[in-house]
Order: C-alpha cells, then structure tokens, then sequence
C-alpha cells in the first residue's frame, strides 16, 4: 500500500511544520529525535514509546495528518505539475531527513515494509524503528558512502538556492569536510584546535554571521549525529571508511558551534594536507610563537570585561522609564522617612552599577532615588545612659540585694524603690476650706442668696465671655462683607460662583444672628432673673423683719447716649428686617416657582382628563349608551373631576402667600424689644457684695433663733483617704452663720503605694454623732504639680440625704416653695464646694517627691521619648500642652510612630477628652474584632479551642475541633463542667464525711495549682531538650572505655545492659508492655490438714505428720494482675517454690496519651498475688469403661504485693525481694516455719516473719521518666544557707553518685525549705499513749501504726511530676495523705516526743526508690521504720527493704554518709563519726537557729465512733453488692453465723496491733466447733481507708469470688476502728466456706 | 450530601523534593515527615519517608537529584496547625559516620496550584568549640531530639545553628471544601491562569 512517495510526502508535510515553527520549537523537537535515535540501537521497545513523543502527537494522528497531506500534495501536483514548486520542497525534505536517509528508506519501503497508512499507529511505530535499523545497516555498507557523498552535493546545491533566505546550515561546511580523509579517533580534536586557532587568527564574526550563527536551522543534524555516534562504535571493529571520517568531521563541526563552517575553506587551505597525509604524532603537535598582546590591547580587552561604574551623578532621568516624571512622595503628603545617610559618591557609584544590570531600574523609585527604608536607628538612645564603669560606680547607685520579704500588700502596686525608706514620696493634700450651696439648715434667705450669688456668678462668667458681643461684632463683619461684595458687583452679571458665595454668606449671616439674638435673649433674662432673685430676697427680708445674709446687690446705670443709640437699634432692627425679607423673598420665588410646576401639571393632566372624557364620550354615543349617563357626566364635570384629582391625578396647587412685610418688621421689633434694651435706656450692671449686716440674733422670731442655735452646734470636719484607706481628718470646725468652713490644713502624706485615688470626705458632727455627707474625689497630681505652685482647685459635692427641721431651716431633698400660695415647687440637695489642693511635696534640696511619672500614669504615650522630653512627663497627661508641642515641632502627622499622639489631639480637639483612655488603649481594637464579645463568648467551638490551648486536661488531647459552630455539641463539655461543678460541692458519696471531702477538694486545689506550675514550666526549654549532643569525654572516661575494652569477655556471666530510652510521645497502645519477672519465694503459708483432725490434735504433731507423709505442703502460684489483665505463673511445689517466670502485662496510658505527666499521673497498680492451687475431687464416675475422676481447682489467696505502676515507671525497673502482705490470720493454712532442719539460719530469720517473693518488673520499652522540675523557687531561707546547701549537695553528687542527698525540699506552697526545720518533736494522740502507759516498745508500735494508717497518696500521683512536695504535720493529719517523707517525719516526730533518739533517713527503698525512714536507737541498737507500713527492721536485717542510706536528717543536722557501703547492714550510723558521716552544719558553718516550720503542739480531733460505724456499715453493703455482681451467674449466699462469729473477731485483731497470730489459731478454732465440717478459708484484710475504691480493688484482687464450688457460702465483715483525727483503720474478714 | 454542608475539608499535596544545593557535601539522603496542628489528620499517602542517597552529579550545577515524590492528603476543620513539611538531610562525613546536613521545614503552600519552595537548611552548632572538635572527630555532631523542633517556634531560642545549603521542593496543592467553610485562600480562579499557559503551550506545539 505505502508506497515510498507516501512516506516521502508524509516527511515533506512535517518539514513544512516544522519550519513554520520557531526554532527553539524546532530545537526541541531534534533532542528527542537524537535521544529516541540513539536509544534504539539498544532498545527497540523505548524507542517505539519514544517516537510518538517526538514526533508531538500520537500515531494516529500523524497518520491522520499523513494521509491529509498525502491527499493535499495529490491535489497540488495534480493542478500545478510544476517543477517549480517541487524544487523547495524537495529542499526542505532533505533537511529534514538527512540525504542518506532518503536512499535507505526508499529502499527499505520498497522491500519489506507497507505503508504505516494500511497499518496501526503501532506499526508505524514498528516501521520506524525498523527502518533506524535499516539507516544502520546502510551506513555500514561500503557502496553506500559514494551515494551519499552525492547526496550531500545535491544537498548543498538545494542549499545555495536558498541562501536568499539566509539559513545557513552544516551541509554548506559538510560538503567540504566531507572531502577530508581524517582517521575518526584524532578528527575531533583536530578540527577543535584548528578552529581555535582560526578564530583567534580572524576577525570578530561579522553581524551577518553572527546573525547567522544564532538564527540556522540546525535541525537535520541530530539523525545524522546519532546514527554517526552508533556508527562509531560498530565501526571499531570494522574498517575505517573515508565514510566515517566524514561523518566524524562533521560530529567535530557540530562542536564547533557552527562558527568553522565559515573557516572551513580556510581549514581546507592551511590544513587539508595535514589529514590527508599519513599521520604522525608530530602532525598533531602544533609549534606556533608564544602570543604577545599588547598592553593597551589587553587593557581594551580587559575594558570589553570589566566594567568600572563612574561615580557621576546620574540624571534622574536615566534612572526614570520613558516619559515619567519624578513624582515625590512627600510633597503628596505621603509621610516618607529620612533615609541613612550614604555618601554621594557611593550613592552614585551604586546607581551607575545598577542601572548597567538587567532590571537595574527596578531599584529605583518613583521619584528616581533609590529606594530605600527610613533610618532605623534612633537617635536617641532609649535605654538610660551607664555613666560610669563599675568601679567608680557612685556608692549611691550601688546595686544592694535585699532578700524579698512576706508583705500583706500584696495586691497594691508598689512606687518602685518605695519599699526602702530612703526614696519616699511625699504627697501634699491642703484642704483650705468648704463652702455649702446648700445646706439643710438654712433659711430661705440663704436659699435666695445662694441663688442670688450663683445667678451672679454666672453673670460674671457670661461677662468675662462676652459671646453676645463676640456675636455681634461677626454678624456685623458679615454684613459689611455682603454689602461690600454686592456693591462692587452689583454692575455685573454674578458668576455662579459669587452667587453661591452670596448664598453662602446669606446662610451664615442668618445663622450667626439667630445665636446672637438667642445670646443676647439669655444675658437679658439672666439679668431679669438677678433683680428678680434680688428684689425677692429684699421682700423676705422685709416679711420676716430680719436678714440672714449679707448679700447686696447693687445695680449700676450706665447712661448712654439716646441719639445714637437709637440710631444704632433702628439701624440694626432694619437690616435685620432687611434680611429677613431677602430671605422670604428667596423662599417665595422658590415656592412661587415650585407652585407654577405643580400647575403646569395640573393643567396637562386636566387637559388630558378632559380629551380621554371626550373619547369616553364618543365611544359611549356609538355604543348608544343610555344619554342619561353621558348627561351626567356633562353635568357634573367638575365633581367628577374632582374625583379623579383626589383619586389619581395632582391636587391643584395652592399659590404660594404673598409676603407680609409689615409683619416681618414687627416681628423684628418686638424680639428686639424683648431681648434687647430699649434704645436709650440705661446699661444696667450688677454688682453684689457681702457687705450686708446679720441682725442679731436676739431680733429674730423663734425658730430662726432655733436655727442659728443648730447651725451653730454643728462641726465640719473632712477625712483625707489614700487609696481608699484614711489616713488623717481635719480638726472639725464649726458651721459659721454663711456656711463657709476654713480648714486651711496641709497634710504631707508619705507614700509608698502608687496613688490610685484621693477621695475627701466631708463629715458633719452634730454633738457627738458624725454623718457622712458626701464624697469628694481628687484627681492624682501630675508629677510636676509640687507644693507651692499648685492652685487651689474647687470641687463640688452633693449628698441625696434627706433632712428635715422643724425650725426655719429648710432642709434637704424636702419640697420648698418660695411663693406664698405653695406652687413653684423647687427640691434642693445638700452640695457644695470643697477647695483643697493636691500636690507632690518638696524635698530639702528642692526635688519634688514626686514618684517617676510612668508608675502614675502607666505608659500613656508608650514610646515617645521626645514627647517625654520635651513637655516633661507631667505634661503627657495635658492634652493641651501635648497639641501645642505636636503644633511646634511640626510633628508629621503621616509619621506611623506618631499615630497615636494624632489619635489622641483628634479625640482631644473633638471635645471628648474622656475618650481618649479608651483610645490609647486598643486604638483599633473595635474595627479588628471579627464578632462582639458576648458572640466569642457564645460560641462553643472559640470555647473548645481556647480551653484546649489552656491545656485543660479535658481537652488537652482534643483531635479535630469541628469546624462549624453547630457541629459542636454540649456533650462535649458536660465532663469538664461536671468537674468544676463537683469541685465545689461536696460529694460525701465518695467520702467518708464532709471533712474529707473538704480536704480531697483542697487537695484537688493544690494540684491544680502545681499542675499550673508545671505547664508554666514545661514551655521553658533548655538546649538539651532540643538538641542531643554528645557529652565532653573527659579522661576518666576516655580511660574507663579503654579499660572496658581490655576486659575479659564473660559470656556466661550476663549483664543486664542499659536499655535505650524511649521517649513517651511518640508511642501508641500496644508498644508498651510491662514485664514482671517472677523468680522465687521464700517462706508460703502451708495448708493445714483437714480440719476435722485439726481440732482435737495439737498443732505441731499435725505438721510433723504432714511433713513426713510427705504431703503436698502447698502449691503456689503467681497471679499478676495489672489494669485488669490477668496473667499467672504454673503451679510449683512447697513453701520455698520458685518459678522464674517472666510474664508479659501489656499497657496502655488512658485516652491514649502517652505524655509524661500523664503516665506520671497514672493510679494503676500492679497486683501481684500469690494463691494456693487446691485440688479437689468432686466425685468419681464410672462411666462405660475407665473411671474419670473430676477434680476442681481452687485457689486461695494467700497474699499479695502491690506495686504502683508510677513507681516502676519512675524507677525505671523494680527488683528485689518484697515482704508478701499476707493476712494476720489465714483460716486453713499456717506461717509456722515447719521445719527446723535449717537451724543455722534461723538467727538471721528470725527478725522477719512472713512471706517473701523476688521479683523484676520493667517497662518495655524503657520509658523516660519524668525529669524533675528545674524551676527555681523562691525560698525564705538565707542566701548564705541555700548556697551552702546547694554546694553540700553537689559535692554529694560528685563525690557519691547515686546517693540521695536532701537538705531544702519544696513545702507546699512551693518555696524552698531547708529539711531540718521539718523535724521537731510532736505529741503524739494522747490515746495511744494512754493505751501503753508502761510499755515504751508497745506505744512506739502503736504510734508507728497510726502512722502508717494514714493513707499513702505518692506525690507524682497528686501532682503529675516529679515534685516532691513536703507538708508539715499538722498539713499532713488535716490533708490525711501524703507521701512517706509526709509519714516519715510524722514518725520521726513521734519518736522525738516519746523521747527516743530518732533521725530521717534519706535513702533508696523498694519498692518506693527514693523514700525516707525513720531510724532509731536503743541502746547501741538501731532500728529501722517503715513509715508506710509501720514495721521496723534491725540493722542486719536481710529482708529490710531500704537498701541504701543517702544522708541523716536530725533537727539540727544533715550528716551525708561518706562510707563506702551504703546498704545499712554495712556501714555505721554513729554520726559523731567524722570519717563515717559529713556533717553539713559544722564549726566553720555553724547551725544557725533555724527555727521549725512545724507548729509547736499537735492538736487531735477525738476518734468519732459513730462515723466509723456508718462507714463500717456502707463498706459492708457495698462490698457485699460488688461480690455479687461479680458472680453474675451463680448464686452467692452468706453465712449468717459465720459472718457475725468473723465480726466478733476483728475488734480484737485491731487490738493486737494488726498481727496476732496466735488470734489466728484462736478464731480458726472457734470457726471450727462452730461451723463443724465446713471447708473454710479466709482471711482478713487490714488497710488504712482513704476511699472506697482502693477497698474494692484489694478484695477483687484476692479473687475469693472466683470459686465455683456450687455448695460455697461467703461470710464478710467489715470493721472500721477509729483512731483520733479521723485516721480510720479497716477490716474486712472475708471467708468462704464450702460444704464437703 | 457531605458537598453541599461540608465538615472538613481536604487538602491534597502532591509534588516532590526535587533536590538539594549543599556545595560542600556529597552522598546524600533526606528525611522528611509532616507536622500539622491537632484539627489534622492524613488520611491517604506517606506521612513520613526517606530518599535515596544521591551523588552529586559532574555536570556544572553540582546539584544533589532526588525527585523523591510526596503525595499525601490531609483532612482539617481548622486551619489553625497548617501541615509543614520538615525535612532533615543526612550524609558521610569524612569518616564515614552519618551525620546530620541539615533541618528545614516550610509550610505546606496555602493556595491551590503549582509551587517550589527552596527551603534553606541549617545544623544545630556544638555548644563549645572544644565540643566541636570532638563531635567531628567522633561523628556525633548536635541534632535535634526531634526533627519537627523546627517546625515550632517554643524553645527555639535555646539554640544556635549554622546554616547548610538548601532543599527544593515542589508542591501541587489541590484543596477541597475549603472555600465553603468559609475560608478564602489563594487568587480568584487559579483555573484560569493555568488554562492559558497550557493553551499557550498547545499552540507552540504545532
């Protein structure tokens, strides 16, 4: 089908494409040709991937346009048939796939191939590779380089014929290369060197050339240069062709970037023989003279590279676009800052250089400098100059440490510097007197007086304003300028503009005469009412034939002249009414003009109404309507229109009323007459003074007398308040008939708290009783209103008593009429006038005392030292002075510094000074607030969020916040609400009684607070949380790891290696497991025989036959429970068994965080228990054939240990042998050691009773525990002290590593003590003391139990971290939970009491870690105490858990241990000891009486009976549902009999100190003649009660519920003995008895 | 039903850590991982990964090549806690330890479309120069505890660093619902924009 004109034709289309294309285009296109040719030599497969790419479109496409072109070019040659047109195409086709390619595909079509057109694209794709395959094997052939070294002629003729359009291709240079014979290895560098060499020796390319260069059309190139490339290394192998060396020549031209096509003639001349020749290694090796270049050449040259910048200005111009003019920012108005300051010529310099880069003008600005930000820098410093260097620091300004001292205070805020009495302030308040306005006392003179002078102070300030006359002067101005401006242009036309201006004038003339004639109206009436007031007090004075005051007023006439005063009035009454009728004038034409529109329309509507009627009219007369109709509609046209005006058309207008002139000038004169003067009459001008006479006294009436009596046993006084606290009064002076009241006191107050308020408060005393009467607040001085220069200021005061006499006085808030038929009403307050004067007092050397300004008035104008400079700071506070200053120094008010000071003048010049506070505060808060307040308030997502950036532990953890406020339910609140509403009830559910809830709540407030701390504190890094470096290896550890490396390796002798540490964050559930290793047991109870024997034998008998039959003893084994997963050992043998077994707990933290304080703050506990596996044969059946024994087992709790998980997590692993709790009384089993063989170690054992089990437990991974806060806290203590303590402790670290030091632990309230003020001696409860008076031994075990009976809360449970908090006794019995430092030195406290020599010790325990005991010694032997639990250990005690002694802590010393050994069976506690014990108080650094923080005596609440019953009952009940709700499918039945035989039994087991075992015997005795043949096991349980749940938890644990012996009956007693302060001991007896 | 009244919305970050610029350093690889606030949740794609190791190539740029591709889809209600993408880079020292090259973090770009961020990376220094020596002799320079240090700002001022050189990154940010919650980010109708480059270079392919 293709035939090879196709292919050809289709090549010649995409020619044609490409040429119409840009070259980069084109440039594209001939890389992925080169890379898909040079790929398909060795990949066919990409190269078929790679071909459509290339080609730009996918097959189909390219045979779609193929075949589209096929048919065009048919079309063409069909109409055309011209070889003219044939020749450029035939042209452009050889470029595009290279000549040789033309002989081969022809060739390659004609065989084997069809057309891509009757194939798939993938054919095509096929045929293309084939046919680079084909190109390959033409190229080998030998006969072909003939054929295309003919084509490359042809080529090049095509090519001149181009040269027209100046596309200059390779073929042009090829042709000649093509001549050359040059071996292909050597070719390329040759031609590299020649062409070098030639463009040195020639002239720089002309621009045609140039042009050239950049514009070819290089695109044939890569085909060739691939197939070239391929050929090169098939063709090692074979011959080397002439062929070759072309094509080489031409892969050397291609680098040569084209420029040698042009030398290649040259290249032909000079060099042509050197390839032609045979080579020789000397042929390659050019020998030329070295090159000279001159120095001028060098430097032009250097000047082509180099560009220096000139440091001429530029013009502004260059540096500007085309046609832009400068535009300066400033001149706008724009605020532009002053740049920094650079040199000219660097400025210049600069410019030059950046306008030669590219974009260089971006730099520029638009007023053509270059841009640049405003100088940071200040010119002020703003920080207070250091004058001197530290030495020669003035004495004066020595800095002094001062301990920080407790201060009731608190709350105010102090005057910096103020605390120490050097630089005091001092505060002058002059209170100089007191005048009443009204008072109840007086009389209606005084009422009329008071007016009389208020009217004329009033009347004086009016005066002294003189607006009416201001007012007048404008208007006339105004009026001038009117008449002036009309004048001059009466003559012409008025522009608009003078017109508008005209208009404009007539307004404010209009204006300013109605505010003057309102001014003029009110001084008229002002003065109206002063006679009048006057002429009233003279009739009253006449009435009542007396006077009262001495007010006179006296009114002084002014004649004036009436000529021209009248002139003056007729002149001003007609220019008034001059205006006014201008003025109507104008409104009557607007009006008039208005009318005539609304007319207008009228008329058109009208005349429209009428032609629509005469239609309707028409219309009605064809329709031959009734005429009667019609008629009436003729009739009538004017009623109906009128209708029709009402109903839709415009109302006829009225005209507009004719103006009244007349009226206007008598409305004009008789406002003139009312409120101005009759023209000529007398200026009247009042004067008043108190120059009156008082009649006496004896001339008044009665009850004036009475009054002046009571005004005159009455005495003002005023108290002087500070900050709302009073700190001196007046003398109290008498009420003086005019009711003035001098004072004329100074008061200099010392201050030390910033002023916040000054308050006066006037008092009035009559006879012994003093009232307030009101309050007067005195505003806080600016700093530089000192004594002296302050003026007086008046405040005023009101009081809203209500007073009232039955004398001449008129009282207060009482109705009072002046006029005698009772109308006029008026109520009068009591008020006044205090005149005092505040201000900063004056030192000796004339410093005013004055605090700095900032403290008063906060940072007012916050950052502008200028300002504060300039009007001083007081004037800060003057918003006048503050606008005078900004007017002076031209501040700019674009300036973004000065926005604030411009805020303020606004708000200041607007006249809403008060404003200004609120302005400086938030200036733009209210435009940045998205919603009002209350909205965020409402909205219950803002509240989520912003609770979970408070860390609420709620929502601390809170994934995804949902993103509509709807979406969010109250659900997820109701938690933590539920938690804060509980925080203030009292849940007495939960607890034994209010008390305790009240401490759990008090507890619950310390924690939050230490909780706050913490988040506080864990926002403060250090490098080393952030950055893990590696430590500085010193010596000594250069040389420990030389010496490790040295060290024999012992494989059979295993060390347990640091684990890595992970840290908590990063986990999730189920990477964390707890691993309990349990390896052995010491010392198990063993079973009893059957019981029934048990009661008539004796005992030893009975365990010697078990012993010698060889009976199974007992058969331990191991339950661990842990956050109720429960995994157990296998069973093993005996009383000594041992197990090795590692169990595997998993773990995970609640609600999945895996934080560090959340792990820290976890309550759970391990459990672990050891039970006795029982076996029990239920019966033998015989079925069939064989017999099957069914056994049951059972387990019996034996004893347990518990381990709190904060505890191994903060000790990272537990390992040791722990004492097993086991009950006082195990019914079926013995603690009797049954044998006696081992008798050589019954010494040692003979101090410890009871069981033993060694464990290991870890955390796997190994969690980072918690670090100990690092925050410092404040202390009391001595500085001297803290640091001594401080050393004390490092040198316990340094010199003992590991070994616990204490000397200052944290109290509650989170300051540093110093550890031995904790221990004095206290009083014990005076009952237990009671209980063995004669027995020392027996009241120290009874103390050590109370002690221990107090619940034990572990402080990094309380508190989430690692804080140790230390509370004193008296905190400790009242909280009733505490830690075993808490019980510890409670213990210690005891033992001091009791007259024992007792110290702490601080040491490494287990399971606790880091724990403190109490030590004591009797006679040369030392005892150990366990606060927690109450025992007490000797010192060679195997079993004792404190396994390391850290330090000693007495009352009066801290002695560290310095010996070698620290477990307490090894060293020495004789403190006096120097080589033994370090001592921290010695002779150099003797004890300084530090006096205890404990308080001197303890008081005890007495033991309450009655509430232990209640709790004993709700324990009982409680326990009782929890049993049976853990056995939800079998039945649980109780006991009665045993239950109350077990009730009986546990007060005694109380009483013996928590462990008779004889008790034991006893009560398994009794049980048995009382139950007879049951199988009974049991045991009670002894713990201190705290809360309900741990009681649970200890009796779930036991795992007594778990039997499923159908015939089992349970028996529970709970006993709660009471000890004083709430200290509650409790039993539960728990047994279940199975029915053999 | 979920289109109309969305709860979240979902950003979708595609794109690849094309490279680095360390001129000193050869051979080497990077991590990287996302930090984003606690309203954030990836719900498909790689959170975390780790590249090749790459050599610098003999072309002129000496430029390290990974063209390591992200691809990973976030889902949010809040904005607040934008994810970041924290790359650490690691490599041979002279002693053939691998130490840490350099921690640089950058937002997740805010607008839908094309973007390259070249992040400029920097070391933790050794407290002491003494400690300097050391760490190179040892191996053991200063790193952070954790990589994402660097995309918070707490604590920061603790440290001192040196800076390295620099990571490119390119990201295509496609985003959903985000406009409906009522959050408007990025131009007006990036759609737009894009059409006409891409028809501009349609065009030129002909």
């Amino acid at each position: 089908m293709a035939s090879p004109s196709d292919i050809r034709e289709k090549l010649r289309k995409k020619r044609r494409a490409f040429q119409e294309t840009l070259v980069p285009t084109k440039h594209d296109d001939e890389q992925a040709l080169v890379a898909s040719a040079s790929v398909s030599e060795e990949a066919p497969p990409a190269t078929m991937e790679q071909e459509p790419q290339s080609s730009h479109e996918d097959p189909a496409e390219t045979l779609r346009r193929s075949l589209k072109a096929q048919r065009q070019m048919r079309k063409k040659k069909l109409l055309e048939e011209s070889p003219a047109l044939r020749s450029p195409a035939e042209g452009v086709e050889d470029i595009s796939k290279v000549a040789e390619d033309e002989g081969s595909t022809k060739r390659t079509a004609a065989g084997s191939l069809t057309g891509p057109k009757s194939r798939g694209p993938h054919q095509f794709e096929r045929f293309v590779t084939r046919r680079l395959e084909e190109k390959l094997r033409a190229a080998r052939s030998q006969g072909q380089s003939l054929q295309l070294q003919e084509l490359g002629e042809v080529a090049v003729s095509r090519l001149q014929s181009l040269r027209d359009r100046h596309t200059l291709t390779r073929f042009h240079s090829e042709d000649q290369d093509g001549t050359f014979q040059v071996p292909q290895d050597i070719s390329t560098r040759v031609t590299f060197q020649d062409a070098a060499r030639l463009v040195g020796e020639r002239e720089r390319p002309t621009t045609v050339e140039a042009y050239n260069f950049f514009t070819s059309n290089f695109d044939p190139e890569p085909e060739e240069r691939s197939e070239s490339t391929s050929k090169t290394s098939v063709q090692k192998k074979s011959a080397e062709s002439c062929d070759d060396s072309r094509e080489e020549a031409e892969e050397g031209g291609e680098e040569e970037h084209e420029e040698h096509n042009e030398e290649a003639p040259l290249m032909q001349d000079e060099d042509g023989n050197v390839f032609v020749i045979q080579q020789t290694s000397k042929d390659f090796l050019e020998t030329t003279k070295a090159e000279y270049i001159g120095l001028r050449a060098l430097a032009l040259r250097r000047g082509g590279l180099l560009y220096t910048p000139s440091s001429q200005r530029v013009p502004t111009s260059v540096k500007l676009p085309e046609n832009v003019t400068p535009r300066y920012l400033e001149e706008e108005g724009f605020y532009v800052g002053q740049r920094p300051p650079v040199t000219s010529t660097n400025e210049n310099i600069l410019e030059n250089r950046m306008l030669k880069m590219e974009e260089g003008l971006k730099w520029f600005g638009d007023d053509g400098r270059i841009i640049a930000l405003p100088d940071p820098i200040k010119e002020s410093s703003s920080r207070p100059p250091l004058f001197h260097v530290e030495e020669d620091l003035d004495p004066a300004l020595q800095t002094v440490f001062k301990k920080p001292m407790k201060c009731g205070h608190t709350h105010q805020a102090y005057i910096a510097g103020a605390a120490d009495c050097e630089g005091d302030y001092q505060l002058d308040v002059d209170v100089s007197g007191l005048i009443f306005s009204h008072h109840p006392l007086f009389s209606r003179e005084h009422v009329q007086g008071a007016r009389l002078a208020q009217l004329y102070d009033q009347y004086l300030d009016r005066q002294r304003n003189k607006l009416a006359e201001h007012l007048t002067d404008k208007l006339n101005g105004l009026r001038n300028t009117m008449r002036n401006m009309l004048e001059i242009h009466s003559e012409q036309s008025l522009s608009p503009a003078m017109q508008q201006r005209i208009v404009e004038y007539g307004v404010e003339i209009k204006n300013t005469r109605q505010l003057r004639d309102s001014e003029q109206e009110k001084d008229r009436a002002l003065l109206k009412s002063l006679v009048k007031v006057w002429k009233e007090i003279k009739s009253l004075r006449e009435f009542q034939k007396f006077t009262n005051t001495p007010y006179k007023l006296c009114l002084r006439r002014e004649n004036v002249d009436r000529l021209t005063d009248e002139q003056e009035y007729e002149k001003e009454v007609l220019a008034e009414v001059w205006e006014l009728e201008a003025e109507e004038d104008v409104d009557y034409q607007r009006k008039l003009a208005e009318y005539k529109k609304q007319l207008d329309q009228w008329k058109t509507w009208r005349r429209k109404q009428k032609s629509q009627k005469k239609q309707k009219k028409m219309k009605k007369k064809k329709k031959g309507q009734p005429q009667e109709e019609t008629e009436e509609d003729e009739n009538d046209p004017d009623a109906n229109e009128s209708d029709g005006a009402v109903d839709d058309g415009p109302p006829k207008p009225e005209p507009p009323e004719k103006l009244d002139f007349d009226a206007i000038e008598q409305q004009v004169r008789e406002k003139a007459s009312r409120i101005r003067r009759k023209p000529g009459e007398a200026i009247l001008i009042p004067e008043m003074s108190a120059s009156g006479k008082i009649s006496a006294a004896d001339l008044c009436p009665k009850g004036e007398m009475a009054r002046r009596e009571d005004v005159a046993k009455r005495c003002v006084f005023i108290k002087v308040l500070y900050n709302d606290k009073e700190v001196s009064q007046t003398n109290s002076r008498t009420l003086n008939s005019d009711f003035k009241v001098h004072f004329g006191q100074i008061f200099n107050l010392k201050i030390v708290n910033c002023p916040k308020s000054i308050t006066l408060q006037v008092f009035e005393e009559v006879a012994s009783s003093c009232s307030l009467l009101a309050q007067v607040y005195v505003p806080v001085p600016g700093s530089s209103v000192v004594a002296g220069s302050a003026p007086m200021e008046e405040f005023e005061f009101s009081s809203k008593q209500r007073v009232m006499f039955d004398h001449e006085g008129v009282g207060s808030d009482v109705p009072l009429s002046f006029v005698a038929d009772g109308s006029n009403r008026v109520v009068l307050l009591t008020s006044g006038k205090v005149s005092c004067c505040v201000s900063w007092g004056v030192g000796e050397d004339d410093l005013p005392l004055a605090p700095p300004v900032s403290q008063i008035l906060g940072s007012v104008l916050g950052g502008h030292p200028e300002a504060a400079a300039h009007i001083g700071p007081s004037g800060l506070a003057d918003m006048k002075k503050i606008g005078e200053w900004a007017a002076q120094s031209r501040l700019d008010p674009n300036d973004p510094r000065n926005t604030s000071i411009m805020q303020l003048l606004k708000v200041a010049s607007s006249g809403e000074v008060t404003a200004a506070d609120y302005f400086r505060l938030e200036q733009l808060q209210e435009e940045f607030n998205f919603v009002s307040d209350e909205d965020l308030d409402r909205s219950r997502r803002f509240r989520l969020l912003v609770l979970r950036s408070q860390e609420v532990p709620e929502f601390r953890n809170y994934k995804c916040v949902p993103a509509q406020e709807r979406e969010v339910t109250d659900k997820v609140f109701k938690e933590y609400e539920k938690r804060l509403k509980d925080g203030e009830i009292i849940d007495t559910k939960e607890h034994l009684d209010s008390h305790r809830a009240l401490v759990a709540k008090y507890l619950q407030k310390i924690r939050e607070a230490v909780i706050h701390r913490f988040l506080l504190a864990k926002h403060h890094y250090l490098l080393s949380d952030l950055v893990v470096e590696e430590e500085m290896p010193s010596i000594g550890i250069l040389g420990l790891n030389l010496f490790h490396l040295a060290e024999p390796k012992r494989p059979l002798k295993p060390q347990r290696k640091e684990r890595k540490k992970v840290t908590a964050q990063n986990l999730s559930d189920g990477d964390i497991k707890l691993l309990v290793n349990i390896l052995r047991a010491y010392d198990i109870p063993v079973r009893r025989p059957p019981s029934s024997k048990a009661a008539q034998t004796s005992q030893g008998g009975m365990q010697a036959g078990d012993w010698l039959l060889g009976q199974v003893q007992v058969r331990p084994f191991v339950e661990v429970s842990f956050q109720r997963n429960v995994l157990q050992t296998t069973t093993a043998d005996g009383p000594n068994p041992c197990w090795n077994e590692e169990l595997q707990l998993p773990f995970s933290a609640p609600n999945g965080d895996y934080s560090i304080a959340s792990l820290q703050s976890l309550k759970d506990e391990v459990f672990i228990n050891v039970f006795d596996e029982v076996l029990h044969e239920i019966g033998v059946t015989d079925e069939e054939k064989g017999k099957s024994v069914h056994t049951r087992l059972e387990k019996h709790w034996l004893g347990s240990v518990k381990i709190p998980f904060s505890t191994i997590y903060s000790q990272c692993r537990i390992d040791g042998t722990f004492k097993v709790n086991t009950p006082a009384v195990l019914l079926g089993y013995s603690k009797e050691r049954s044998h006696g063989n081992n008798g050589a170690y019954d010494n040692l054992r003979s101090l410890c009773e009871g069981a033993f089990i060694t464990l290991f437990i870890t955390i796997e991974p190994q969690l980072l525990p918690g670090e100990s806060i690092r925050e410092k806290l404040d202390s009391q203590e001595d500085e001297g002290l803290l640091q001594a303590s401080e050393r004390f402790e490092r040198l316990a670290a340094s010199e003992f590593p590991g070994r616990v030091c204490t000397t200052t632990v944290i109290d509650l309230n989170g300051k540093t003590v110093f550890i031995s003020r904790y221990l004095r001696p206290l009083n014990p409860p005076q009952e237990l003391l009671d209980a063995f008076p004669d027995n020392p031994a027996a009241a120290a075990a009874q103390v050590a139990r109370f002690v221990s009976l107090i619940p034990s809360l572990p402080d990094r449970v309380s508190f989430a971290a690692i804080c140790d908090l230390w509370s004193t006794c008296d905190q400790f019995l009242t909280l009733l939970a505490g830690d075993e430092e808490e019980h510890a030195v409670l213990l210690c406290n005891y033992f001091l009491f009791l007259g024992k020599k007792a110290w702490l010790i601080i040491g490494n325990a287990i399971p606790e870690g880091c724990s403190a005991y109490v030590l004591t010694q009797e006679e040369s032997v030392y005892y150990m105490w366990n606060p927690s639990s109450g025992h007490y250990y000797g010192q060679y005690d195997t079993f004792c858990p404190l396994q390391a002694v850290g330090c000693l802590v007495s009352a009066g010393n801290v002695w560290l241990n310095i010996q070698e050994q620290v477990s307490p069976m090894r060293i020495n506690f004789d403190v006096s000891r120097s080589h033994c014990w370090k001592p921290f108080f010695t002779g150099s650094f003797p004890h300084s009486s530090l006096t205890s923080v404990q308080p001197e005596q303890l008081v005890y609440r007495r033991s309450d009976r009655t509430t232990a019953v209640e709790l004993q009952d709700r324990i009982e009940r409680t326990l009782r549902d929890k049993i049976m709700s853990w056995r939800p499918h079998r039945p649980t039945r109780w006991n009665r009999h045993c239950t109350t035989a077990l009730k009986h039994f546990l007060p005694s087991l109380e009483l013996g100190g928590g462990g008779g075992r004889d008790a034991g015997e006893g009560h398994r005795h009794e049980l048995q003649s009382m139950l007879g043949d049951n199988r009974i096991s049991g045991f009670p349980l002894n713990m201190p009660f705290s809360e309900m749940a741990p009681i649970v938890e200890a009796v779930y644990s036991t795992g007594v519920h778990t039997t499923h012996s159908p015939n089992v009956e349970f028996a529970l007693a709970v006993y709660v003995h009471p000890y004083p302060n709430n200290v509650l001991s409790v039993w539960v007896y728990l047994a279940s008895l199975v029915r053999p | 039903m979920a289109a109309s009244n969305p709860s979240v919305f979902l950003l979708s970050v595609n794109g690849q850590i094309e490279g680095a610029d360390f001129p000193s350093y050869d051979n080497l690889y990077c991590k990287y991982c996302y930090v984003y606030g606690q309203d954030w949740i990836p719900t498909t794609g790689l959170e975390e990964g780790i590249t090749q190791i790459t050599c610098k190539g003999s072309q002129a740029s000496h430029k390290l090549i990974w063209n390591f591709p992200l691809d990973v889809t976030f889902k949010s209600t809040n904005p607040s806690g934008w994810p970041q993408l924290v790359v650490s880079v690691y490599g041979p020292d002279v002693f053939g330890n691998d130490v840490v090259r350099g921690y640089g973090a950058t937002h997740i770009p805010i607008t839908p479309g094309q973007h390259t961020r070249t992040m400029a990376m920097f070391v933790p220094e050794p407290t002491w120069r003494l400690q300097k020596f050391t760490s190179w002799l040892m191996g053991r320079r200063p790193e952070y505890t954790d990589p994402k240090v660097v995309a918070q700002g707490e604590g920061r001022e603790v440290t001192r660093v040196c800076s390295q050189g620099f990571v490119t990154v390119c990201f295509s940010i496609m985003m959903k619902d985000l406009k409906k919650l009522g959050y408007d980010s990025g131009p007006a109708n990036p759609q737009s924009h894009a059409a006409s480059s891409w028809s501009t270079e349609d065009q030129s392919n002909f």
